[in-house]
């Protein structure tokens, strides 16, 4: 496969040649509670497996911006537009010192929600569309969005089963149309859907039918990856591939994995738990 | 271009902004103009750049550690500007109060430009601000604008000197050239975002006596259209229901 380089949805980042990014950028999408951090999870201990060095990142983890916005969570005074600009300064903190870092360096990013995550909230809440695309618009085009698609019951199920309890947050309950968790998730991951639909074939998705096993998902998501690396084989259902085991060392790049990444001016630690 | 545009004032209340390059003397006229108003009786609520508690912390590890690239340091602000304006501005403007803010909008679009982003897309970033009814820049040469600053408070800061940009390694002259090119930006906007240009460089109470001849005009003559029944704008709509909420 000749790689052409990845392109910005907008105006470029000052400073960022894209020939320089020899990397994978693959998004996995999709609303909450479908399963998208489990099968990063195992699709990174996976690419490991097969000798590919992985970043993976997801919403409100930067340096700059997480902890911001899990007080700005605990808080009661989150208001829509400003939610949707931290998080859009999250992912570009991401962006700018793990992402394109890691991708200049050869890793394959596996990232959990992107910018359409960030768009579609922005919808949910009624803000204009074209305003919150323009904002996100310094976003590299990833190799491959994977969209995660499943309906408001498979996702009841799934937090009544999984974690037993609703999210204020994942219940959209800032949007004040039902003062009941359970209504106001039905509703609001209903919108959330919508608003991932109506992107699917403007940003190039591949809908994964997420209403099925985690393995069967897997296995797709497997299938679909494989494509992009000519080393790499599809673990048969069921064999191993499972998720690292609990803790994970810190984020280093490893030495021997190409140049480490260069991320001028400062050298934070990297450490996150896995999700 | 229409992607550009704030949003029409369809509040009570009204709208005063001032802009200007550090040491320009804006902060102390607003705040001159802001007793004027309040010894008339009028309701005042005061704004200032940067100043929300809810991204206060992350600005202050931003700025500490030196964290920020243009992109995060221009969202960073735009996301302090935005909490401002659901939280305080929007509210306080329906209550019918003038609210007076120190630097609005176009700080980013001088300074995020300057520092490397896309105009087109500052410009963009900030849609959701409402326009002012009066915007005032207080235009000052350069070398009177570093007179003031140098003399009268402690070392420069990383961030104002525009450090980050690598112009000059020398805090001082980086500060000029930095504020320098800031100024050609807010010249060069002036007239297509209808800013009263004040002369900084006249006496106190010269520009101040200017201002409220400006204040009293302007906010005598012309309401604003009437509240419309269902809020106007998208930006508008979800605001009153996280207000109601």
């Amino acid at each position: 496969m000749d790689p052409l380089p990845l392109q910005f949805y907008g105006d470029a980042l000052p400073d960022v040649d894209t020939r320089e990014l020899q990397g994978k950028l693959i998004v996995i999408e999709g609303p909450d509670a479908v399963g998208r951090s489990t099968q990063v999870a195992r699709l990174r201990a996976w690419l490991e497996e097969s000798g590919h060095a992985v970043l993976d990142t997801g919403m409100a983890r930067s340096a700059l911006a997480g902890k911001g916005i899990q007080q700005a969570k605990e808080g009661n005074t989150f208001g829509p537009v400003t939610m949707t600009l931290f998080y859009a300064t999250d992912f570009a903190d991401r962006l700018e010192n793990e992402i394109i870092p890691a991708l200049r360096a050869g890793f394959v990013v596996l990232t959990d929600r992107y910018i359409f995550s960030i768009i579609a909230r922005a919808i949910a809440r009624g803000e204009d569309r074209r305003w919150i695309e323009n904002v996100a618009g310094f976003a590299l085009v990833p190799h491959v969005v994977y969209y995660l698609r499943a309906d408001v019951p498979d996702l009841v199920s799934r937090v009544v089963f999984g974690r037993g309890q609703f999210d204020y947050w994942e219940s959209g309950m800032d949007l004040g149309v039902s003062t009941d968790m359970y209504d106001s998730f039905v509703k609001y991951q209903a919108k959330l859907i919508r608003a991932l639909d109506s992107m699917s074939s403007r940003y190039g998705f591949v809908t994964i039918d997420a209403s099925r096993t985690p393995d069967a998902i897997f296995n797709d998501l497997q299938r679909s990856i494989a494509q992009f690396f000519s080393d790499i084989k599809v673990t048969k259902m069921g064999q191993s591939s499972r998720p690292a085991k609990v803790a994970t060392p810190p984020r280093k790049y490893p030495e021997g994995s190409g140049n480490p990444p260069q991320s001028p001016a400062r050298s934070r630690p990297r450490t996150r738990p896995a999700p | 271009m229409a992607l550009s545009t704030l949003q029409p004032n369809r509040y009570k209340g009204k709208l005063i902004i001032v802009e200007g390059i550090d040491g320009s003397g804006k902060s102390t006229q607003l705040s001159l103009l802001a007793q004027y108003l309040r010894a008339k009786g009028t309701p005042v609520a005061f704004s200032a750049w940067n100043s929300s508690p809810l991204v206060k912390e992350t600005t202050r590890r931003g700025k500490k550690k030196e964290m920020f690239t243009p992109t995060t340091f221009s969202l960073i602000h735009a996301t302090d500007f935005a909490d401002r304006m659901e939280r305080y501005i929007l509210p306080m403007m329906k209550a019918g109060a003038v609210v007076c803010a120190d630097r609005y909008a176009f700080t980013a679009y001088a300074r995020d430009v300057v520092r490397g982003v896309s105009r087109q897309w500052v410009r963009n970033l900030y849609r959701f601000a409402v326009k002012p009814n009066i915007a005032f820049y207080f235009r000052v040469p350069l070398e009177v604008a570093i007179g003031r600053i140098l003399g009268g408070r402690d070392a420069i800061k990383y961030y104002e000197a525009g450090m980050d940009l690598g112009l000059s390694r020398n805090t001082v002259e980086s500060f000029r050239l930095f504020q320098g090119r800031i100024l050609e930006e807010y010249d060069a906007m002036a007239a297509e975002m209808g800013f009263h240009i004040i002369d900084a460089t006249g006496s106190i109470e010269k520009q101040q006596k200017q201002m409220r001849e400006i204040v009293d005009r302007e906010l005598a003559v012309s309401p604003n259209p009437p509240v419309p029944r269902a809020p106007a704008s998208r930006d508008t709509v979800a605001h009153a229901r996280k207000v109601q909420a």
